[in-house]
């Protein structure tokens, strides 16, 4: 079990409200997913000679701007912010600079996420002190996407919980369990030269979608091609720069509702996760079918 | 007896326990009878294990297993229900005015479920004696395993309708997606109208039984054969 949440607004003056908004959302799924919780957040667009990368590292003191000196001396302007354990990058470096950096200079530091609008913050503990460290409650932004984790597939780690990012942008979180995760993996590393950071089955779907996407497929062609080679049970989120869809495995193992207004449209794995919204009750409410995908934005 | 006035209780202030065990133990005969739960908030187990002939509304949307095991009660929701709802309901009565998710009905015995807006997956899977009453559609696999108690859907219904089905009856008015293993179209015979008709009187629904079609179990499934009575 996981509790999966998503939020995207259509009005834009709603978007210093997003984490007042969505930060609920993410808390009342607490006793479908109490062992770690992740958020993707999208807001502040960096300029196109520029990346925003999200890291992370075990330890809460861990010098950021030592990271940000070293790449602005080595490949531009690099700025750091920091956000409990994690960090969001904006450098003037590309993706490929800042990976390879890390990996020869900083081991300890994860990459969460990558793109010039996604932010990634993910940890293990109750949602409510995750939410906390990450300042989620005053975040603005124009959609956020997140989840409750109750570890099935692979380990309780920070690692390992979602969202899961791939690929520029992208994220997905899940609900469900995957079959054929193993024989994709090794296809994907192989054939589209993805790098897996865990075992994780959800990992596997978003590098999948990464790929096709990369391929030149939209996020709703992608998920769509999803149905046929990926096998298991599933309801998937899953957001872009300016996009989000959702779909659910053809039998419709896992729960999911959704509401709209004019304002925004939500997505949760129940629905208390959404009774707190504004409007609400005057919403389109609605189960979404199996494997039908549904998007707003550019998906 | 003089209709009592409503007795209000608030879902997020008094607290689902407090509350469903409260309704759980008014007596027969008592003139507590008129129940409002408001601010439901899709709060999972509401109305649950009601055993006496009590009148519940709930405010807004309810969450799971909604009136479960519900025995002689009425349950009326001002919402949508999530899975479950009147699952092993033994008797009475439970009405969504919106839409139900998957699960509906599921392993009911008795009492009727009317759903006026559309039911997910799987309703009244395994029913066994309940009525439902659906004003929309309803899902993939719905009456799956039914063993008995009739199903009127006024739409549609999804994929493998009556799968594996027992003696339960099956009437739908619009589209069937697909037929389940071992489910059949069978002739509407006048008894089939009169249920029809006295369902959908209960239901305070509006359909002529006549636009109806009706499945059944054709039994020809490994169950079914005598010869295979010794396996049990």
């Amino acid at each position: 079990m996981c509790g999966i949440v998503g939020l995207y607004l259509k009005n834009k003056k709603l978007s210093p409200k997003l984490g007042e908004l969505f930060t609920p959302m993410l808390i009342e799924m607490t006793n479908r997913g109490p062992d770690s919780a992740g958020v993707a957040i999208y807001r502040d667009p960096v300029g196109k000679s520029e990346i925003k990368v999200t890291l992370a590292h075990t330890d809460p003191a861990f010098d950021w701007s030592a990271i940000a000196g070293q790449l602005t001396d080595l490949h531009g302007k690099t700025a750091a912010h920091k956000i409990g354990n994690h960090c969001v990058l904006v450098s003037k470096a590309s993706e490929e600079q800042v990976r390879a950096f890390l990996a020869s200079q900083a081991p300890g530091v994860r990459v969460v996420g990558a793109g010039h609008v996604i932010e990634i913050f993910k940890e293990v503990g109750l949602p409510r002190q995750v939410a906390d460290m990450y300042e989620l409650e005053t975040a603005h932004g124009s959609h956020a996407i997140g989840h409750t984790r109750m570890a099935t597939e692979s380990a309780v780690t920070t690692a390992g919980s979602h969202p899961f990012a791939t690929g520029q942008d992208l994220c997905l979180v899940h609900n469900g369990s995957l079959s054929n995760h193993n024989s994709w993996r090794e296809w994907l590393r192989k054939n589209a030269k993805i790098e897996f950071q865990t075992e994780n089955d959800t990992e596997v779907a978003a590098a999948y979608l990464t790929w096709k996407l990369r391929e030149g497929h939209s996020l709703k062609q992608a998920l769509e091609s999803s149905l046929t080679d990926l096998d298991g049970f599933y309801t998937f989120v899953a957001g872009t720069a300016d996009g989000f869809a959702v779909l659910r495995d053809p039998i419709a193992c896992k729960p999911a509702v959704m509401a709209e207004t004019d304002d925004w449209v939500a997505f949760g794995s129940e629905f208390r996760a959404l009774a707190s919204l504004p409007g609400v009750d005057q919403a389109r409410v609605w189960e979404p079918e199996p494997a039908i995908v549904y998007s707003w934005g550019k998906a | 007896m003089t209709k009592s006035s409503n007795l209000t209780l608030d879902v997020q202030k008094d607290g689902l326990r407090a509350i469903n065990q409260r309704l759980q133990s008014i007596p027969h005969g008592s003139n507590e009878t008129n129940w409002v739960l408001a601010n439901p908030q899709g709060e999972h187990a509401l109305a649950c294990g009601l055993m006496s002939p009590i009148r519940v509304e709930i405010m807004g949307t309810a969450g799971y297993y909604c009136a479960g095991m519900n025995k002689e009660a009425s349950v009326i929701v001002h919402g949508n229900v999530s899975t479950g709802v009147a699952e092993n309901m033994m008797s009475g009565y439970v009405r969504v005015k919106g839409n139900a998710s998957q699960s509906a009905g599921a392993t009911a015995h008795g009492g009727l479920l009317v759903i006026e807006g559309d039911a997910a997956a799987r309703c009244g899977i395994s029913m066994k004696g309940i009525d439902i009453v659906v004003g929309g559609n309803v899902g993939h696999m719905s009456a799956f395993m039914a063993q008995a108690g009739a199903l009127v859907v006024l739409g549609d219904a999804g994929d493998a309708l009556g799968d594996s089905l027992y003696e339960a009856k099956l009437f739908v008015r619009g589209k069937v997606k697909s037929l389940g293993a071992d489910c059949i179209e069978k002739e509407v015979r006048p008894e089939h109208l009169e249920l029809l008709a006295k369902l959908l009187a209960k239901a305070e629904m509006k359909a002529d039984p006549k636009s109806f079609k009706r499945y059944g179990s054709a039994r020809k499934l490994y169950n079914f054969n005598i010869d295979n009575a010794e396996a049990y």
